[in-house]
């Protein structure tokens, strides 16, 4: 590499510009934590401080445990996530193997009939999407949820799977297929660990809209047993607008979980990006 | 579908059941839940609720839509708040996002995975919590809009933006462009990784180095990246709800200055404050955002994507 691209003013210049856009992009994070912890006087005398001795108080965190069903919208969010994971994964990953392996008639077509939920927003069909639920009397189930989340998933992960399994070498499978294994037993024993990577990656990419999706919650399971934590932070902070304590606390409890699971997975997700699963 | 492909291919090999098994679970999810709703919606728009029955109407629904001034308006205003959500993203979120991804690409640069953790963290946050912190931080009760504008002796410039009619739906937008700067920044990141050291080599033994470099040899390479961000950038903004919902309501104040078509959407389907709810209208108005977003994929798909040209190498 030449001398030219890394010259002392160039990299100042990069890490300055990086470095303010970092500081934008976290500073409304950190100026909501921090605040969470300051008692109701401070967080208004000084906002940009950092809690003290003081004014350090956590008035706000036991109003949010004592009113808000924080426990239970947690459960609900979780059991939606994983169960949605679980089935997006499992089809998408048979669906990809179906289509990347064998040749049938209408493959193609069915790759971009699969292919259209990527572009088109499930969204649109929330009328009618009511309307099933209404007419199988799954509102207000967590069901409800995981059907309408595993649709949505289903097409990027059939696409970005299948990718990844044209890539599984074929001389592997037929050894399997010589030594007798059935096709099942070839995608679940050789196929699926191989690809466990692009799972992950798919895994993440689902993962993140779901937790954080506040339309279906709102429609087809609003009710107080099956809110999810990111409906239940809504209507909570609706409900005490002029309780700063309480809602500094309860955005800092929503911003947490995901956080530290960020922290664990960015690594992931991040390669995932990269490595090019969406070209 | 998959039982006439299987048919078709019978005429040599014995049925081959297992494809059929692998795809049935997908595609019975995706099209009950997904195409025929879609679909289900579409039809919808075209039934009218007369005395508990749905009576076909043809297009009646959308004649009221852009017929009567009580809907025009509103539909109107939507579209046109939605349109400028989405010029502020592809104006500033695109190439803000452009810029960190040069910057990052670069070989030696230190610290890049820190820049690229601490930036994307927006990304991950959900809506809600975006909405509430940036109202708290904007808000005049509180103070911390107003201190950081005092810092840099701009105070006077200080208005309760998300207030104000005229700047509201800005502001809005450029809270969504602060959470979304992550995507195109990654997509264009990695864009920018695949293009071989030797092509850059080449460029540098030519002396063609630096921002020169960028503008002649990487932008030209990552203009399908580009493409690409710009028709996600499409879709997420005609279908974008959440953030407005959060922030300023179902009534997407003040004045319906950031009513965009999500939340018309939810106000015409669930009702609000006086009106009763309309599933039919709202069907009208989500076969509304399905055409506009269905004919910027096809643009998207048939003039742009076939006029970039792509290098393999």
């Amino acid at each position: 590499m030449s001398k030219a691209a890394t010259s002392l003013p160039r990299t100042i210049g990069a890490h300055a510009v990086l470095l303010t856009y970092t500081l934008i992009a976290l500073f409304p994070v950190v100026v909501i934590v921090v605040n969470s912890f300051k008692s109701r006087n401070a967080i208004f005398r000084s906002p940009l401080s950092l809690p003290t001795a003081e004014t350090f108080d956590l008035i706000g965190y036991k109003t949010v445990m004592a009113q808000g069903d924080f426990i239970q919208y947690f459960q609900n969010s979780l059991t939606v996530t994983v169960a949605s994971l679980f089935f997006v994964l499992l089809f998408g990953a048979m669906a990809a193997f179906a289509l990347s392996e064998y040749r049938f008639k209408g493959n193609t077509m069915m790759g971009l009939y699969l292919a259209l939920g990527i572009m088109i927003p499930i969204r649109l069909g929330t009328v009618a999407i009511l309307q099933l639920m209404v007419a199988s009397g799954l509102v207000n189930t967590l069901t409800a949820l995981v059907l309408v989340y595993t649709a949505q998933g289903l097409p990027l992960a059939v696409f970005i799977l299948s990718e990844f399994m044209k890539q599984v070498s074929d001389d592997l499978k037929n050894a399997g297929r010589i030594d007798g294994l059935s096709e099942y037993r070839i995608f679940f024993r050789l196929v699926l660990p191989l690809v466990r990577p692009a799972m992950a990656t798919v895994a993440v990419f689902t993962m993140i809209p779901i937790w954080n999706d506040l339309w279906f919650p709102l429609i087809l399971a609003p009710s107080e047993a099956t809110k999810t934590v990111t409906l239940g932070a809504q209507v909570f902070i609706g409900q005490f607008v002029t309780n700063w304590n309480a809602v500094l606390a309860a955005l800092s409890l929503a911003i947490l979980p995901v956080l530290i699971l960020y922290f664990f997975f960015s690594r992931q997700l991040i390669r995932g990006i990269t490595s090019g699963a969406v070209k | 579908m998959s039982q006439q492909s299987l048919e078709h291919s019978q005429d040599r090999r014995p049925t081959r059941w297992h494809i059929a098994v692998f795809l049935a679970p997908a595609l019975l999810v995706y099209t009950a839940v997904m195409i025929l709703p879609l679909f289900g919606t579409l039809q919808l728009s075209l039934f009218r609720n007369v005395d508990n029955a749905q009576v076909f109407a043809g297009f009646d629904n959308f004649r009221t839509l852009f017929g009567d001034p009580r809907w025009s308006d509103s539909f109107w205003n939507a579209l046109g708040n939605n349109t400028w959500f989405f010029i502020i993203h592809m104006l500033v979120q695109n190439p803000i996002g452009i810029l960190l991804a040069a910057l990052l690409s670069s070989p030696k640069l230190r610290f890049s995975a820190f820049y690229r953790t601490a930036i994307f963290i927006p990304t991950i946050l959900s809506f809600v919590i975006v909405g509430f912190a940036w109202k708290l931080i904007l808000s005049p009760l509180w103070g911390v809009a107003p201190n950081l504008l005092d810092l840099v002796g701009l105070k006077s410039l200080f208005v309760p933006w998300l207030g104000k009619e005229e700047y509201a739906l800005t502001a809005l937008s450029l809270i969504s462009v602060w959470q979304f700067v992550g995507i195109p920044m990654m997509l264009i990141y990695a864009a920018m990784l695949s293009i071989p050291d030797e092509v850059i080599e080449a460029a540098e033994c030519d002396g063609v180095t630096g921002f020169s470099q960028f503008w002649k040899i990487k932008l030209p390479l990552i203009l399908p990246a580009i493409g690409i961000i710009s028709i996600l950038t499409f879709v997420g903004n005609f279908n974008a709800f959440d953030l407005i919902y959060s922030a300023q309501g179902a009534l997407a104040g003040p004045n319906y200055a950031t009513d965009i078509l999500g939340t018309f959407l939810y106000r015409t389907f669930f009702g609000f404050q006086l009106q009763i709810g309309d599933p039919n209208m709202g069907a009208t108005i989500a076969s509304m955002m399905f055409f506009i977003i269905l004919a910027g994929v096809c643009l998207y798909l048939f003039l742009i994507q076939r006029r970039l040209r792509r290098y393999q190498f």
